[in-house]
């Protein structure tokens, strides 16, 4: 006997859900979208006067240096992370069974651990009386100690450790799915190791590779905390631009330009990602 | 050839030990230093415990600490609600709107914080609502809801319908049979879930820097602070502390995953 799916019911459940989503998701971030293309006054208020002032003042040197800044670690952040994370991805395939869900949970935790202080703990060893100029100088090998923090490297290094273990989750997700009769079979013709991997591991894994670059891209423009604490100043991404206009700089239209600057390239690589990994969710759960 | 064959197949097995290594030695720097008699935490001058007791002692640091428990609670509790009952209700309606809602209930974790903490700090600021500890449980929840509701979905795609078709059968009405039979057989995927969100909320630094007033600090705000400015000798012991309740929460909601997805 098959019952009608209590639709009154289910959609009584789905209200809550709702509307929360509607007040508290929906309505502000329409409300960002609205505020950046309004006036600020001289009160630090803001006046409902349309304009496209502060879209059009994206293009400031003060602002575009720091946008294009953004771009260029976010790039590079996703080249290092997947350069690094494919290897351990693909060595971690590798394992049995017992020893893969042993590395997924150490690999898990930090993914969901306080990057914050994580990237605290990268300060004690790095800064120039910190354990690692500590160990270098009683090794001899530098006379005074390296300077390591403050400047774009340390930002670099910062956002890739922070960040590798979005890409080898969904890396690793798309890795283990391989079937491997398929390798098999190319290496029975004869394809050597490297050939069945670039024409058969590589294409085959596109989707975690491409889901990974999207998880790791997005949040670099966002993770301000790490270029305030590494970089001291250096490194600016978009997030320190929007919380400078949020609090200091006092100009939120000019925040929320910059807002849907990243909600815009957020959507961007949803999109792409919706293109190459129609299948599931993005390995992360 | 043999030895250097043997020598080559434990580099992957090396890789993977290194770059783990990598990622655990900041966090066992932090834990180290935190037994470190040297208060300013530069050189290792010897083991002490004294650092704990002073935390407890420090008025700011556990008013930091409840506020952070609190909201973590309450944005867990309203969360749980919110996302378990959005799940079971998304897994059962077919209407367009459904599949909508849930991509846009997912932005909270899709879209890097800053956005959404301005987001909420205009609004929050056009209806008038202080900074404080509603605005930071509001806040909190609605990026708490989508970890619920992801793990709670997975969980019913894999759940036998039968189990239900079964209850009703025997004369159970939708809500008894949703209490008595789906609650029970989703519960470790809400408290995965559920314990998620609440690790999620106790470090979250970037939404609750904007969200918090003078007075409600939360933990991982006041930490950021005192990072910026003077390095308080207790932070090592408060980082360590807030690591190990992070810790247990995400490691406990992974094991209930993988125990959960038997049945």
């Amino acid at each position: 006997m098959r019952r009608k799916p209590n639709k009154k019911g289910g959609l009584l459940a789905l209200m809550p859900l709702y509307l929360w989503t509607l007040l508290l998701v929906v309505f502000p971030m329409g409300y960002v979208l609205v505020m950046s293309f309004m006036t600020k006054n001289d009160q630090f208020g803001v006046d409902f006067i349309l304009t496209l002032g502060n879209y059009i003042r994206l293009s400031d040197p003060s602002n575009m240096n720091i946008l294009l800044n953004s771009l260029k670690t976010a790039v590079f952040t996703t080249l290092l992370t997947l350069l690094l994370g494919y290897p351990f991805a693909f060595a971690m395939s590798k394992r049995k069974k017992s020893q893969r869900n042993l590395i997924m949970l150490l690999v898990i935790v930090p993914f969901w651990t306080s990057a914050l202080l994580r990237t605290y703990g990268w300060m004690l060893l790095m800064r120039s009386n910190g354990l690692l100029n500590n160990v270098l100088m009683g090794l001899h090998l530098t006379e005074k100690p390296i300077q390591f923090l403050y400047n774009n490297g340390a930002v670099l290094f910062g956002m890739t450790y922070s960040l590798l273990p979005f890409m080898i989750l969904p890396l690793y997700s798309s890795l283990e799915k391989l079937d491997n009769s398929l390798l098999e079979a190319s290496r029975d013709l004869g394809a050597g190791r490297l050939r069945s991997f670039l024409t058969i591991t590589l294409p085959m894994t596109l989707p975690g590779v491409v889901s990974g670059c999207m998880l790791v891209f997005v949040p670099s423009v966002g993770l301000y905390f790490i270029s305030d604490l590494m970089g001291g100043g250096s490194g600016m991404v978009l997030g320190n631009l929007i919380s400078y206009y949020l609090t200091t700089g006092r100009d939120w239209p000019m925040g929320a330009a910059l807002s849907m600057v990243m909600v815009v390239l957020t959507f961007l690589t949803m999109g792409v990602y919706r293109r190459f990994a129609s299948n599931d969710s993005l390995g992360v759960f | 050839m043999r030895t250097l064959k043997r020598i080559t197949r434990g580099i992957p097995g090396l890789y993977l030990l290194l770059i783990l290594l990598l990622m655990y030695l900041p966090i066992v720097v932090v834990v180290a230093y935190s037994f470190n008699a040297q208060p300013k935490g530069l050189m290792w001058t010897g083991f002490t415990t004294e650092w704990y007791p002073a935390l407890f002692q420090n008025r700011q640091i556990m008013a930091s600490f409840k506020n952070s428990l609190i909201v973590a609670g309450w944005s867990c509790l309203i969360a749980g609600v919110i996302g378990t009952l959005g799940a079971v209700a998304l897994s059962r309606t077919k209407i367009r709107s459904a599949a909508a809602l849930e991509t846009v209930a997912m932005l909270p974790i899709m879209t890097p914080e800053i956005a959404l903490a301005m987001a909420f700090l205009v609004t929050f600021s056009l209806v008038g609502l202080p900074s404080g500890m509603l605005a930071l449980v509001l806040s909190h929840a609605t990026f708490c809801i989508p970890y619920i509701l992801i793990i709670v979905r997975t969980r019913l795609t894999g759940l036998n319908p039968s189990y239900e078709e079964a209850a009703r059968d025997l004369g159970a009405g939708p809500v008894r049979a949703f209490i008595t039979v789906i609650v029970p057989l989703i519960a470790p995927a809400i408290l995965s879930g559920v314990l998620l969100a609440f690790a999620m909320s106790m470090d979250d630094v970037i939404i609750s820097f904007f969200m918090a007033g003078p007075t409600s600090t939360t933990f991982p705000v006041y930490v950021f602070g005192k990072l910026k400015t003077d390095v308080p000798p207790t932070i090592n012991a408060m980082c360590t502390v807030t690591l190990g309740v992070t810790f247990i929460a995400v490691a406990a909601s992974q094991l209930l995953r993988s125990k959960g997805s038997n049945t």
